[in-house]
């Protein structure tokens, strides 16, 4: 953060990259949220933070990785590239130019349930990145030079990303056998062999179904006022027309889950062996958060904490069978989502043996219960990330924006923390009795044995 | 039609720049005469807090390599009368957070608390600075823990390509090597050598504080004495500066997989340098403005041979060099080194324009305001800026300095700083057609 740069090796500063943001705790009830709705659809929210004189903007369209056709995996991933490649006002590759020669930061994320683009400027070029991106909502136009040379781009960040790291694999194979026929089975880059025949129509046929007003948020949070934004937003996302093609998401959903499934990826780049289990488990809905509330609670008690949590205190400081345990849930999702547990094995601790400690502090979590000291300090902590929280503007945008275009409403993101204090014990353990359920589960085991050398 | 278009975005372009960052740095004495940065603002009921200890893990004595890592590690585990468990309960009770961190020029200790149990945890923080117990079952839990990291780093291309860098840019200094150690000298370390560590990197003589968020002047002074004033006045002494290694080679290393990591990297600027500013806008255009970068222009926009490249002067207190990195597919790696030596040799030859300039320029004299917002990060930048001896007015200043820089200036020192002679590349991975070569 000083002025010299420090090392960063591997680490790309800037990345137009297919990510999972992870909701931390909570939403933060800091900072004034005004909403609004043009009368072409577009979705409004304006959060208020005057401490900088900073703006953070960003357009969320309602179109992820799972609404893609069959055979076309990756196409919403390799739009959100192409989106940097022009319309007929702004050369290709230019809107960043642009944007970086203001002094801000511009990037674009890709995930299973929503594409979003953002930039970060001085508050008083609020107008001219509105411009920017109001312009590629619908005049996007792509040569296909631009194209072509992109496919490349986004079959390397396979590489990098994908290819190139072990666990990046496992996660993707268990992923596709988590899910029997919902579409969250597959990855958000694509699978190589289809994104190889992505063409610059397949990209204008999906932009030109899904990328419209009434299909997206748009985000600003900073130091501006709601009016001076909604007047903007009339101005240059107004004129914009709704889309008739925009209709309500209903993808294909999950049968029963009756049988576990266990995976084995065997990799000779593998440094450390792993276990990691997912469940099939609920997600946040409009109106109807407890039971997200409860996991969420219950996965904070399981692992998230590193010393204190119930797999850490058992596995690292007791048994000393782990020297990493975690468990992760997030609840906003449009669809079911998972209830992940990890756990790696201290040196020489086989990950059939660490498995089974595993499965043994959970049976025994099941008998006894929670610990209500500890249940105590997650409340103390999802209050603080309250405050702690609203430090972040562009965090607190990422909450609302993640939210929103995951069907989740305003009132259900500042409801959520109230949520989350009035979740009780009795329902952690009844959620948790529900969910540690291994014929909805995949676990994965990440080894060399057995690999090609 | 896009001259009309761009010719708007030029008006909206004048309009006026925050010409520098409006923020207010206080300067504060403790009566103990322990100073201080810092930024009030009491929106927010909590204060970021960072501290930092010059030194870090190059003051790791022979033999002992990795024991500041591991002694940092260790200070969360446990203090006082409180063991591993019984200080994580009191922190995370309070909702504060502590984190500890050890890199090759300092350790670095960041909190966060809220106003109404600050008094509480500024002593629990003051017990992990002043009473770390480094318990025999913490010691072997952490190290277990810096040993798989270690394993790990060994399998990680990125880490690989770090380590092979190092040791040809900075060869035996502590900056050689990697900080986290090797698998043998953690294993031998000692509870003494981690309470020797510790007396040695955390002391009075090598501080820098800052705070921003919900505290005043008089008490902060009041805290720092309470925090640190019964920390040793004397540490451990620091490293001499590298004799950095510049020349001309590719140092090829063989990793499974689709992808060769590729860094490079030749001498750099001090900071305190007059061409600094000037050094730092001529990075910039090579690799260091991300989408708009000549490298990343040659390299990923019209070749698509990578997902992306960078570029950075990095000063380090002890050395300083201009590096890169980049991964792109086996058979594009030889072209991708290619294309960087003709961008280092063109540039330094014929500089670069009037137009990239200006575009880095106003880059960087706009970015400037907007790295201020939020305490937590007011808190991280004024310790650096203490770090490198800049005055707390340095922030009304500094857009003048970056604006000051002619095109003259980049181009005298792309030609002199600039060595596509002496360029260093590492590749790991099966790059096809690349060797390495002395």
């Amino acid at each position: 953060m000083s002025e010299r740069a420090g090392r960063i090796f591997g680490v790309k500063l800037w990345s137009r990259s297919v990510v999972a943001l992870v909701l931390s705790l909570g939403a933060a009830s800091a900072g004034t949220v005004s909403d609004y709705k043009l009368d072409n659809g577009l979705e409004v929210v304006v959060i208020e933070d005057h401490r900088a004189p900073v703006v953070v903007h960003m357009v969320w369209y309602k179109i992820g990785a799972a609404d893609e056709s069959p055979g076309h995996s990756g196409i919403a991933h390799f739009l959100e590239h192409l989106m940097f490649q022009g319309t007929k006002d702004v050369a290709p590759g230019e809107l960043s130019k642009i944007v970086a020669a203001q002094g801000g930061s511009d990037n674009a994320f890709t995930t299973l349930d929503y594409t979003a683009y953002f930039q970060r400027v001085a508050a008083d070029r609020l107008p001219l990145v509105m411009k920017l991106e109001s312009d590629r909502m619908h005049n996007l136009n792509l040569l296909q030079s631009d194209v072509d040379t992109e496919l490349k781009v986004i079959l390397d960040e396979r590489n990098q990303r994908i290819d190139s790291d072990p666990a990046a694999l496992l996660n993707e194979q268990m992923s596709a056998a988590q899910y029997l026929n919902h579409p969250y089975g597959i990855p958000v880059i694509g699978w190589r062999h289809e994104m190889e025949r992505l063409t610059r129509q397949n990209a204008l046929d999906f932009y030109s179904a899904n990328y419209a007003p009434n299909n997206a948020i748009l985000i600003v949070a900073g130091d501006v006022k709601p009016d001076d934004v909604l007047a903007l937003a009339k101005q240059y996302y107004g004129p914009i027309p709704p889309s008739d093609k925009i209709h309500d998401r209903v993808r294909p959903t999950e049968p029963p889950q009756l049988a576990e499934r266990r995976l084995v990826l065997a990799d000779a780049r593998v440094a450390q062996p792993y276990v990691v289990r997912s469940y099939l488990a609920d997600e946040r809905n409009p109106g109807d958060q407890k039971e997200a509330a409860e996991l969420t609670m219950l996965s904070q008690l399981l692992g998230g904490n590193r010393a204190t949590s119930v797999l850490a205190r058992a596995l690292e400081f007791d048994q000393k069978l782990a020297t990493y345990t975690s468990a992760d849930y997030d609840g906003v999702s449009l669809d079911q989502t998972t209830f992940t547990l990890a756990v790696v094995p201290a040196e020489g601790v086989s990950l059939a043996d660490v498995e089974k400690a595993m499965d043994d502090v959970l049976a025994k979590f099941l008998k006894d219960g929670v610990d209500a000291e500890e249940f105590a300090r997650i409340k103390a902590q999802v209050k603080a990330d309250q405050i702690y929280g609203a430090d972040n503007t562009q965090g607190l945008a990422h909450r609302y924006g993640m939210a929103l275009a995951s069907g989740l409403t305003i009132k259900d993101v500042q409801d959520w923390p109230d949520q989350l204090q009035a979740v009780t014990t009795d329902e952690v353990m009844a959620e948790a009795k529900k969910v540690l359920d291994r014929r909805h589960a995949v676990t994965g085991w990440l080894t060399t044995e057995g690999a090609a050398q | 039609m896009m001259t009309r278009f761009l010719a708007l975005m030029g008006a909206l372009v004048c309009l006026a720049l925050p010409l520098h960052a409006e923020i207010q740095i206080q300067e504060v004495t403790s009566p103990g005469g322990i100073k201080a940065w810092l930024v009030e603002n009491h929106d927010i009921a909590f204060t970021a807090l960072s501290i930092r200890f010059k030194g870090g893990t190059s003051l790791d004595v022979a033999g002992k390599r990795g024991a500041v890592n591991l002694m940092t590690a260790l200070i969360e585990e446990g203090a006082g009368d409180l063991d591993s468990q019984g200080f994580a309960k009191a922190r995370d009770g309070m909702a504060a957070e502590f984190n500890f961190d050890s890199d090759m020029d300092g350790v670095t200790v960041s909190a966060r608390y809220l106003t109404d149990t600050s008094a509480q945890a500024v002593d629990l923080l003051h017990l992990a600075l002043t009473k770390p117990r480094f318990d025999a079952d913490a010691v072997e839990r952490v190290r277990g823990q810096v040993l798989q990291n270690i394993a790990g780093n060994l399998k990680s291309p990125d880490s690989i390509a770090g380590d092979i860098l190092n040791k040809a840019a900075f060869g035996d200094h502590p900056y050689g090597s990697a900080g986290d150690g090797t698998i043998d000298s953690v294993k031998a370390l000692t509870r003494d050598d981690l309470v020797a560590a510790f007396h040695g990197a955390l002391a009075r003589d090598r501080i820098y504080v800052a705070a921003a968020g919900d505290i005043s002047a008089k008490d902060l002074g009041l805290m720092l004495d309470k925090l640190l004033g019964d920390l040793p006045a004397t540490g451990a002494p620091q490293p001499a500066d590298v004799a950095l290694t510049v020349k001309s080679q590719v140092i090829q290393q063989d990793f499974l997989g689709p992808q060769s990591t590729i860094s490079f990297y030749q001498a750099g600027v001090r900071f305190e340098d007059p061409d600094y500013f000037a050094a730092t806008i001529l990075n910039g255009i090579l690799g260091g403005n991300g989408f708009s970068a000549r490298l990343t222009d040659e390299v990923r926009e019209k070749r698509g041979l990578t997902y992306g490249i960078d570029t950075s002067l990095a000063d380090f207190d002890h050395a300083q060099i201009l590096e890169g990195s980049l991964a792109t597919a086996n058979d594009k790696a030889a072209e991708a080194i290619q294309v960087i030596r003709d961008v280092w040799a063109d540039v330094a030859k014929n500089g670069v324009t009037q137009k990239e300039l200006d575009d880095t320029k106003t880059f960087m004299t706009g970015e400037y305001p907007l790295r201020f917002d939020g305490n937590k990060r007011i808190a991280s930048i004024l310790v650096g800026m203490q770090v490198l001896g800049l005055p707390a007015t340095y922030p009304a200043t500094r857009n003048a300095k970056v604006q000051a820089v002619t095109l003259d200036d980049v181009n005298r020192v792309a030609h002199s700083l600039l060595t596509p002679d002496k360029l260093t590349f590492v590749v790991v991975g099966k790059a096809e057609g690349v060797t390495s070569s002395n």
